[in-house]
């Protein structure tokens, strides 16, 4: 369960960003755009790195006090950014996996949506809802 | 051997894009025929198809090496994925220019067999053009795409990418 998720666009503005709980909404923007700087770092260093080059998934970009930023990019180049609470130490890489799969999943069918113009903000109700299920719930 | 459901995958395709031609000529208003309007807007109705399929593609592709890669995949699996066979031929001249030959272009072969009809081949290779300049824009590169034919259904594709 995400606290914020994030798609930025390969010029790096936000394609869409939603974090929960939204106060502190500020804080978590912030968070990603910083973690784009440790992306950009990853990739170039993709060559001499032992993180296996041909794959999508980055794995965690940095820690913080009470969170950790994982990282996703396509091969468009759309960064995908996941904050997770640090205290859920349930959530396992392969979970994380597969939440960025099923990102990307519905960031496709974005795409393919007619009434999507690619560079705009997403503003798919579908994807919205996908991104909901994966984000923690605040009552 | 073609499936039935391959047999009919590709004559929708073709069928389609016919129609899409024929459609963007009929609706085409004063002089658009003559400065190349109607040329354009196959061409961005391709671009906007390319930027989904290469979306659509590329979701579970390993990550690209370099250029080079790129216009690999464009040429086998792209190309395979779309009209049902490979590029024949891939040349670059290693500075940003790749020459793509098809000597048998699924959307030609049913026009003419040498160069009957030869003056209408463009209209059906710029929806193409496009579908290769939106794809590689999804990618990350700029490009100018073009084509030629000399005698049908063999055709080539210049890709000339531009250095930002």
């Amino acid at each position: 369960m995400a606290v914020c998720v994030a798609v930025i666009a390969k010029e790096n503005y936000p394609l869409y960003i939603r974090s929960s709980p939204t106060e502190n909404e500020l804080k978590f923007h912030y968070m990603v755009h910083t973690s784009l700087d440790v992306v950009d770092e990853k990739i170039s260093a993709m060559g001499k790195a032992l993180v296996d080059q041909r794959e999508l998934y980055l794995g965690l970009l940095y820690p913080t006090e009470d969170h950790k930023v994982y990282g996703y990019v396509t091969n468009s180049k759309v960064k995908f950014v996941m904050v997770v609470d640090s205290s859920n130490t349930a959530l396992r890489d392969n979970e994380i996996r597969s939440m960025f799969r099923k990102l990307h999943s519905s960031y496709t069918d974005v795409m393919c949506n007619p009434f999507y113009n690619p560079g705009d903000r997403i503003q798919s109700r579908a994807f919205d809802s996908m991104v909901t299920s994966m984000m923690v719930q605040v009552c | 051997w073609k499936t039935k459901q391959e047999m009919a995958d590709e004559a929708l395709f073709l069928l389609l894009h016919n129609e899409m031609v024929s459609g963007v000529y009929k609706s085409a208003e004063q002089g658009e025929v003559e400065n190349g309007r109607c040329i354009t807007k196959l061409e961005n109705m391709g671009f906007r198809v390319g930027q989904g399929l290469i979306e659509r593609f590329t979701k579970d592709t390993a990550r690209f090496k370099d250029e080079l890669d790129i216009m690999k995949f464009i040429c086998k699996d792209f190309w395979t994925t779309v009209f049902k066979k490979q590029i024949d031929n891939l040349r670059t001249n290693h500075q940003g220019i790749y020459v793509l030959q098809d000597n048998k272009f699924r959307l030609l072969t049913q026009m003419s067999a040498g160069k009957q009809y030869l003056e209408h081949a463009s209209k059906y290779l710029a929806f193409t053009c496009g579908l290769i300049r939106g794809g590689l824009s999804n990618l990350g590169i700029k490009s100018i795409v073009t084509a030629e034919v000399s005698s049908m259904p063999a055709c080539k594709f210049q890709v000339m990418i531009q250095k930002l």
